[in-house]
């Protein structure tokens, strides 16, 4: 099945609060929480920031790569925890502002942090099926974390978008594959705003077992072993549960830590690793072999054995960077993010 | 002269958060493992005594006696459930030995499970919280870690105790739960490391508390005819002690001395007919590094006072003058409250056979356990020797 990327955009909000400043408000020990955590700061999302504009930021950026015409898109899926709307698809509102509608199909998707990569695989179905010509998926959240919660120290924003296509190819997406159980360790009912979670229990029955079990799959089937890539992109909840899964398959720090960019701007859930990708594609060179591993609470990964090709460099520069989207920010005090974040409620 | 009693047979599950296993599943292996190095059938047991303290909140799940007898092949034999809160396994053992004082039976296994991790923290926390006074304490936004901080705070008042003194407790705890593999934490850590864990309250932090944890224990205890028939190392029950308290801290005259300790150690040093300079080795109840502070102090290891000092000279470190903890104690072994009592009698076990691994005193003859409930209102003192 010879399909992959055409084209890749991120988006970063510019706003960031640091660990220090909301373990000031909650008396806590920020040496402890950046040490145990390895999260400095964290992206805030605007007041007039959500889900949708920041899918269609990145779409955007995906579309400045790719240079097609956007009504050639056939399909958009749209994968976050926070859609604007509980009943109202986010992805009509990313398809008609990138002028891709109305000969497509659409829909929203939901599965924690892994539904931008579940986007990416029934993509690649309708495009190496023929049934699209081109299909765009989208991982973007505004994350919530209560205040006074440990999440709230990583819930962040931003997101990054992927076309998928079957010519002039970024990078060819080589094999995928997943791995799935019913797993509950976080969740958010209707009507709540904000998500629970299983504390400790978030990490080896869920995350560890689930990322190591992915990869080790998709390697097997593969035929692969670790050093033939240059890139490791696992889901990045914090800067610890990476490296630790990263290190218990056998990758090294050199080939995690390019895509580890949550020290900096927290967890950005659908978009986590899907902007690690991206940052990932900004400094790869030709014929890299890239892994990337998803994880969704709930639960399950969706792994992708990737190789890149010349066309990405050409093009590359036609949209900002994840790197320079982090770089250009702006502090905020807690008062103002509890304002942006709509915790502070007005009569 | 009624019949002396010994521990034939000992097992137990790791502890830790063993998310896979659900608590039947926990006991049936402490159970079969205790009968297994017993060398016994399970038919040759007349009854079990079995501590738990929250089932109901923590799995949704009482009438645990009949529930452990039905999936440990056991019934039509009786079983019964103690409740003393973290004290419960404790006085499960002492209920399964005056069965056999009593000259009721001849064979009981004392067991004690708990299975804690199926609940959300702040769950776990509150469920914990029910072993205070309700009306007094928790009704107000207690919780344990808060009332064993008011005890901390006025040993530093009173006798200068420090910080760093309390963190030692857990530094040597580490290093003994490092040498024990089921143990729930195998890492050694620093007085920095403790000091700089976060702040639960003031001043105890993360690493001054015992964990939450799931793990089964159990014990098989025969009359002094059937050991010797079914046993070629058995451990004695020397002395068997217990005594309760207020169920409230502030009703008490000092924060600083747990009565029910004090009253319970000194019915077994009596029973065994020895003082605590006998001792070769103990488990005390450190639930908080506190608690073992304030344990050591009150069964006589040192004066009133002077614990902090005496823990970090090393005097009850593995080659102090009096190992405490030996298995790494609650705060390193893991502290599935109802297991916590007869995981304690284990250790003793294991320590006067000499099958205690790398923690192993030399030439120990008498074993100390003491388990607590809540904050002092229930204590029980076991004195184990060869």
């Amino acid at each position: 099945m010879d399909v992959g990327i055409v084209g890749y955009g991120s988006y970063i909000p510019y706003y960031r609060i640091k660990t220090e400043e909301i373990a000031r408000v909650w008396g806590a020990n920020p040496e402890s929480i950046k040490k145990g955590l390895m999260v400095s700061e964290k992206s805030v999302p605007g007041p007039d920031e959500d889900a949708v504009t920041i899918a269609t930021e990145a779409s955007r950026n995906a579309l400045a790569l790719a240079d097609i015409y956007p009504e050639k898109i056939g399909a958009v899926y749209v994968g976050s925890e926070s859609h604007p709307y509980s009943v109202k698809p986010s992805s009509t509102i990313v398809a008609e502002a990138i002028e891709a509608t109305p000969t497509m199909t659409a829909a929203d998707l939901e599965f924690a942090c892994k539904a931008g990569t579940a986007g990416m695989q029934i993509c690649m179905g309708l495009v190496g099926s023929g049934i699209a010509e081109y299909g765009l998926a989208v991982g973007a959240d505004t994350s919530q974390g209560a205040p006074g919660d440990p999440l709230e120290y990583t819930a962040a924003a931003g997101g990054a978008a992927f076309i998928i296509g079957k010519d002039n190819l970024l990078a060819k997406i080589e094999s995928t594959s997943s791995f799935t159980t019913d797993t509950p360790d976080f969740w958010r009912r209707p009507g709540e705003s904000y998500p629970k979670h299983g504390g400790r229990f978030t990490g080896e029955p869920a995350y560890f077992k689930h990322i190591v079990s992915c990869t080790e799959q998709i390697l097997k089937d593969s035929g692969h072993e670790v050093k033939d890539f240059k890139y490791f992109v696992p889901h990045q909840p914090n800067g610890k549960f990476p490296r630790i899964a990263a290190k218990k398959l056998g990758f090294t720090e050199e080939q995690v830590s390019p895509s580890l960019l949550v020290e900096k701007i927290g967890n950005t859930y659908s978009g986590a690793s899907v902007l690690g990708l991206a940052a990932v594609l900004d400094q790869a060179e030709e014929g890299d072999k890239i892994l990337l591993t998803s994880y969704g609470s709930g639960a399950g990964s969706d792994s992708f054995i990737l190789e890149t090709t010349g066309r990405l460099e050409k093009v590359r520069e036609n949209a900002p960077s994840v790197e320079s989207q982090i770089e250009h920010k702006h502090y905020i005090d807690y008062a103002t993010y509890a304002k942006y974040r709509g915790k502070i409620k007005k009569e | 002269m009624s019949q002396e009693v010994a521990i034939i047979g000992i097992g137990m599950t790791k502890f830790g958060e063993l998310w896979n296993r659900s608590f039947r599943q926990l006991f049936v292996e402490a159970g079969a493992e205790a009968l297994e190095d017993a060398g016994i059938k399970s038919t040759e047991i007349g009854a079990l005594f079995g501590g738990n303290m929250s089932a109901g909140q923590f799995i949704g799940q009482e009438h645990l006696a009949s529930l452990i007898m039905d999936h440990s092949n056991l019934t039509p034999q009786p079983a019964t459930r103690v409740e003393a809160a973290c004290a419960s396994g404790g006085l499960a053992l002492r209920t399964a030995y005056m069965s056999i004082k009593s000259g009721m039976h001849d064979v009981v296994i004392a067991a004690g499970a708990e299975k804690m991790t199926d609940v959300l923290p702040s769950r776990t926390t509150g469920a914990l919280a029910t072993a205070a006074d309700q009306e007094w304490e928790a009704g107000f936004g207690a919780t344990f870690p808060g009332l064993y901080a008011m005890i901390a705070r006025r040993h530093m008042h009173e006798f200068g105790t420090t910080e760093e003194q309390l963190a030692s407790v857990s530094v040597k705890n580490h290093y003994n739960g490092s040498k024990n593999p089921k143990a729930q934490f195998q890492n050694e850590i620093t007085i920095e490391s403790v000091l700089s864990s976060p702040m639960v309250a003031d001043p105890i932090k993360l690493f001054d508390c015992s964990p939450v944890s799931d793990g089964a224990a159990a014990l098989v205890l025969a009359s002094a005819e059937k050991a010797k028939e079914l046993c070629e190392n058995p451990v004695w029950i020397a002395g068997s002690g217990q005594a309760s308290d207020t169920l409230s801290l502030h009703s008490r005259k000092s924060l600083t001395t747990l009565n029910a300790t004090v009253e319970a150690g000194r019915q077994a040093y009596k029973q065994a007919g020895i003082t605590s300079k006998d001792i070769g080795a103990a488990e005390v109840h450190d639930c908080f590094t506190i608690a073992e502070l304030c344990a050591i102090e009150d069964l006589g290891f040192c004066e009133k006072g002077d614990s902090g000092k005496f823990t970090e000279q090393g005097e009850t470190g593995l080659k102090g003058s009096v190992p405490v903890n030996t298995s790494g104690g609650l705060k390193t072994k893991g502290h599935p409250v109802g297991a916590t009592g007869i995981a304690q009698a284990i250790e003793a076990s294991l320590q006067l056979r000499g099958e205690a691994g790398d923690r192993q005193i030399d030439d120990v003859e008498y074993v100390l356990t003491h388990n607590v409930g809540g904050s002092g209102g229930t204590a029980a003192v076991h004195i184990f020797s060869r």
